[in-house]
Parts: C-alpha cells; structure tokens; sequence
C-alpha cells in the first residue's frame, strides 16, 4: 500500500505540490528560527559563562548576597586551600579564581597629574600561568585590536574604545585607583600592554583586565579573591550536572554557620540567567505551538480543496467497497508522506540559510548601546543535532492533522445515494 | 464679660509665650556655627571603621583654612601612611606614594567611601557653616543623656549639597550637634552621625568624637576622633598647594 500512495503522490502533482511548498516554506522557517534563538541564547549563555558566571562560582555567603555590587571585602580568603580542594573534588571541571572589581582609570599628565580618567569594570584573571585557559575563554587573541597580550606583571588588556576615548595606546602607563579589600585606597600602576574590542557594547564601554596576582597585590587581597569558577569539561552548560556538582559541594557546609562559608551556585541561579535561559525556551516553544497551529489551518484548508478534488473518486472507491475506515488511514497515511517530504526539504533549506547566518550574522551593536547586558554585538544562528530534526514535528503534525481534520467528510458519505452522486 | 475677655488674652498670650519658648533657628544656627567653624584649626585623629568582617583604625593630621582648604596626611596604618589629600576650592586631589601620582576627584567618585569608612569623599568636603547653607527651623526639644537639646529641622537654600534636609539635635547650653540625621531629597535618612566628648578648646565647646553611620551600608560605623585639635593656628601658604602633596 505504502508503494501504492507514494506512487500516487509523486504522480498527482495537483495532490501533493502545494501541501510540499506549504510544509516546506514553515519547516525552513521553524528551523531557522530555532537556530536563530539558540545561536543567540547559545552565546550570550558562552560569553555569560567565560566573563561572568562560570558553569558554577563559589563565594562566600555574604559575598553572594550582594554579589552583583562586587564587594572584595567579603571575598574568599585561602583561596589556594579551597581551589585545591574543588579540583580534587572534582577533577572532571576547570576551577578558576577570580577578582571582579570596579575602579578609576586615570591617565596622567607629564606632571604626573590628572590628564583624563574615567570609570571602568575589571577582571583580574590568570593572564600569566601557560596552562591557563582564561585567556580563550575571554577570547583575547582574536578580540585583540591594538598591542599584545600581557606577558608579564604590570601589564594591562583595556576595551578599544576607552583607549580611543582618552587618547592612549599601547605602552602608555595609567593608574588604577579603587579600593582594597580593608576598604582602603588602592592605587597601582600599570602599563597598557594591548586594547581589545570583545564585541559586546556592556564590556566595550570601559574594561579593563588584569592579571590576578597586579589586582591581588593592588587590593591588598593576598591569596584571596572573589570568586571561583567552574567549567564543565564539555565547555557547554549543562545544568542537570551543574546541580549535582552544586549539590554536592553545598552539602560539606550545610552545618557550617559562618556567613564567610563557601557557597556554590549554578549559572542557571546567577544574575537572571534563569529569567533569560525560561523566557527563550518559552519564545521557542511557543513559536513551534503558533506555526503548528497555523499550519494545520492552512493544511486542512488544503485537504478539504484537495478533498473536494477528489470526492469522486472516494465516491467510486466507497462505491466500488472500500472500507470508510481504510480510505482515512490512506489519507494520513498520504499526509505522513507529503509530511516528511516536505519537512526534509524545509530543513534542508532551513540549515542552509542557518548555516548563512551562523556564518555571517547581524550587527546588533547599534540597538545595544546602553546594554548592560552581556550579548554579543553581531547576533549569529547556530546549527545544533535538534536543528536537524525540529522542523519535523510541526511538518509531520500539521500535515497528518490537517488530512485527518479534512478527511473526516469521508465518514458523511452515504453510500445509498453515491450511485446517484456518481451518475449526476 | 471683661473676665471673659481676660480669660481669653492670658491663655493666648500662654500659647504665644509657650511657642517663643522655642528660640530662632537662624539665630541657634550661628551659635553652633560659632563653635563649629573657625579660621583654621589643625588636628591630629584617628578613624576607626568598624566593617562587616574586621576593625581597622586610621590615623591621619588635618590642616584646615576657612571652609576651602584643607591637607590632610594619612600616618598609620603602614599600607595608608603617606597617601595625602588636598581639598581647594571644591576641588579634591589624592596623593599616593606607592604609585607617586597625584590623582583628582571629581564627579560620582566623590560620592565613594573614603578608606571604607561610613564618609564619602563629599561628607569630608563640605565644611561650609551651616547658616550658608541651610534654612533653620526648631521644632522642639529632647534629651540626649543628660544634656537638654533643641530639635532643628534644616532645609537647604543651595543646590549643592549633600544632604537635602537634616535633623539636628543642638545643646542647649553648649550650641553644639549632639546627634545629626542626614536626609536626601526624597526623604530617605542616608546617614546618622553622634556627636560625643564635647570639651572646652580654646573657649569654644567643640565634639571630639563623632560617629557615622551609612544608613545604606551593611557595618557598625565609623568613630572619628580628634586627639589633638587647635584652633587658630599660623599654616605655610605652600601646604594648600599640589606641590606640597609630593612633599
């Protein structure tokens, strides 16, 4: 039978053409649609992870109440011990520490006074240790504009359009003037070894990077620092594992009552990772839900034009003793096909004009001005294993609903009159 | 009826009595303003800071002339000794010998906590006498420990101050603040200050420990004590100068 209707559909162009477009032209947009969401969720969810939250942070308790204001004075002290016992504890992730600060850049006058200055964010990294992974997770190589990265103390990476701002280059000397972990003023000196321009406007606005060891000695933060982050080892977020990690970790201080006790938390639980990560999933799913929905409408519009087509000839088929029964399997079993057909040539197109977009992207830099967000600044597509097979759900479904919506006129036929219908 | 109309002018004239019991605001003002400011005065202090995790004291020597200039050195703790501070004419630069820069403040930076302390950068410059900038009000009376106060409700007159309104509890016999409450426009009590060890310098009353205490911060305050206070003192020009602050 499947022979049968297949051999149908290929030859009754009327029956099938416009059924494959309609398909077609929604799976190719499903497809790039979700690759589209994913590839900027994906990224802002990377460059998220890399600058800011890690898979999951340890902090102290205190610091985690009021983590977003950055207070070092409530950082990890013996950061060395508790780094040592996470990477024993779990050798599987990549524990990194890190010193997150706020601060004044001031670019003196030959005098040595004031010439320029103006406020900056800053991450104090392991810029210098060779196995240290930080400087790709912050993708300095390629985001680098002007200069090189530090090679040794002393030396800073600041975002291109600060240095552009103030007039500095690369070799210029500056000071860092915030405040230390006892609350006092920290002052250091330091030289701009290269300016970068990371493709977000938040960071681009007025970053700077240091290596941990310049911040720890400026802030008066001897082996401590802020936070600690861990990777998992795919490099992808995966919050079922972060949770277990989370819940492991969580579980050594849960009678601990020091409000300086580590505590962990997930990506997911930081900064309104989770509020992001729900409402696009939701977009996405709803998106699936609309088109499916408008689909079938369109489909069954479809089947009942092709219905009517073809009321002859389930008039002869009825006349001549098919079952009502079979005609309607053959019917969505004729919807299954025209489905697939076109749910492989929608996702087919759909992965290319992806593929185009992950290539090439858009430039959203202009509607991210005042963003403090952390999202790339060109939105890219991305193709995932699910891109390859989400367009078939609403294409099968719509299709198949829309033939067994149409098709259920078969069951009105009376078979005593169909002789007549026939003749007329 | 006469009675009557006695009766009448004897309780009113109790009222208005009762109410000029309550001395003028602008004329309490200048007497706080009197004991508070002076030509100059050098001091020696200490600022204890009293955070969330830990104490730290800071020791420092303040010169000051009229309300637009003051130096100030800081002496201890090792990690501070040495950073100096200049402040003319609203206009405030930093010294640090770690790094030999001097450093301006300006804009939103003033309004940071200086050395961590529960006083910004701002509380530290204003000097101005009250009487320049606040319109006074008294509205009434209240003990602190044993010494009776006048309750003074400040508003400002400029439009650049820090704090939009204040409550001041006035000794008195001494015209000196006992308490302060610093308010924003908004009406949000910002910060509290207690005015303690009042003494005798130089025929002034004057508070030799005041405690601050950032409303919008997480610690127990900061105590401010001035050891060794002087009025009227003869201070070189050149310490009022950039150049003194590499000195």
């Amino acid at each position: 039978m499947i022979k049968f209707l297949f051999k149908g559909i290929l030859h009754d162009k009327s029956r099938s053409l416009l059924p494959i477009i309609v398909v077609s032209i929604g799976v190719l947009l499903t497809v790039i649609l979700y690759c589209w969401l994913k590839g900027i969720m994906g990224e802002s969810i990377v460059m998220n992870a890399n600058f800011s939250t890690g898979h999951v942070k340890v902090m102290t308790r205190a610091y985690a109440k009021d983590a977003e204001q950055m207070p070092n004075d409530l950082a990890i002290l013996k950061v060395t011990k508790q780094l040592n016992e996470l990477m024993s504890s779990y050798p599987e992730m990549d524990w990194v520490k890190r010193i997150r600060f706020g601060g004044l850049i001031d670019f003196p006058d030959a005098k040595g006074e004031t010439r320029a200055q103006g406020p900056v964010v800053g991450w104090a990294i392991d810029l210098l240790s060779p196995q240290s992974k930080e400087g790709v997770r912050f993708n300095l190589e390629k985001s680098l504009v002007a200069g090189k990265l530090p090679t040794k103390p002393g030396e800073a990476i600041i975002s291109d359009l600060f240095a552009v701002k103030f007039h500095v280059k690369p070799g210029d000397k500056f000071t860092l003037f915030g405040t230390t972990m006892n609350g006092g003023m920290a002052f250091k000196n330091l030289t701009i070894a290269g300016t970068i321009r990371f493709g977000s406007v938040a960071l681009d606005r007025g970053a700077i990077i240091t290596d941990i060891s310049d911040t720890q000695a400026a802030l008066e933060m001897d082996d401590a620092a802020g936070e600690i982050l861990g990777f998992l080892n795919t490099n992808q977020y995966d919050d079922e594992q972060a949770v277990l990690v989370k819940n492991s970790f969580n579980k050594k201080y849960s009678n601990v009552k020091d409000d300086y006790a580590p505590v962990m938390i997930t990506l997911r639980e930081q900064s309104g990772m989770a509020e992001y990560i729900d409402y696009v999933n939701a977009v996405g799913s709803m998106m699936i839900v609309i088109f499916v929905l408008a689909m079938s409408i369109v489909l069954w519009n479809a089947g009942l034009l092709g219905g009517l087509r073809r009321y002859n000839e389930f008039g002869v088929r009825l006349a001549l003793g098919e079952d009502k029964n079979h005609i309607y399997r053959t019917i969505i079993y004729e919807g299954l096909f025209i489905g697939a057909i076109g749910s492989v040539v929608g996702t087919v197109l759909g992965l290319g004009a992806s593929y185009y977009l992950q290539t090439v992207g858009f430039n959203i830099g202009g509607v991210m001005k005042n963003s403090s967000m952390l999202m790339p600044s060109v939105a890219r597509a991305v193709i995932t294993p699910t891109a390859y097979y989400i367009g078939f759900i609403p294409g099968l479904f719509s299709m198949v609903l829309g033939n067994a919506l149409s098709g259920i006129g078969i069951y009105k036929r009376n078979t005593a009159t169909l002789f007549k219908e026939l003749e007329a | 009826m006469k009675k009557m109309n006695t009766v009448i002018i004897v309780i009113l004239l109790g009222v208005m009595t009762m109410g000029s019991s309550l001395p003028d605001g602008t004329a309490l003002l200048l007497k706080v303003d009197q004991n508070m400011s002076s030509t100059n005065r050098v001091f020696e202090s200490t600022m204890t800071i009293n955070g969330k995790r830990n104490s730290r004291t800071i020791g420092s020597k303040t010169m000051s002339e009229g309300t637009k200039k003051s130096f100030t050195e800081y002496l201890s703790p090792a990690s501070e000794k040495g950073t100096k501070m200049l402040k003319l004419k609203g206009q405030l630069w930093i010294y640090s010998p770690s790094t030999d820069r001097i450093i301006q403040i300006s804009g939103n930076m003033l309004r940071q906590s200086v050395m961590g302390s529960d006083l910004s950068y701002e509380d530290m410059m204003d000097d101005r006498k009250l009487t320049d900038i606040y319109n006074a009000k008294v509205i009434g009376e209240e003990k602190i420990g044993d010494r009776n106060n006048y309750i003074v409700e400040l508003t400002a007159k400029v439009e650049d101050v820090a704090y939009y309104k204040q409550k001041v509890w006035v000794d008195e016999e001494r015209f000196v603040p006992l308490k302060e409450e610093l308010y924003a426009k908004s009406g949000q009590l910002l910060k509290r200050v207690e005015l303690r060890d009042v003494q005798k310098i130089q025929g002034r009353w004057f508070p030799t420990s005041i405690v601050y205490k950032d409303m919008l911060k997480d610690g127990n305050g900061t105590e401010f004590k001035m050891i060794n206070i002087k009025f009227n003192q003869t201070i070189p020009d050149y310490i009022f100068t950039k150049a003194a602050l590499k000195q």
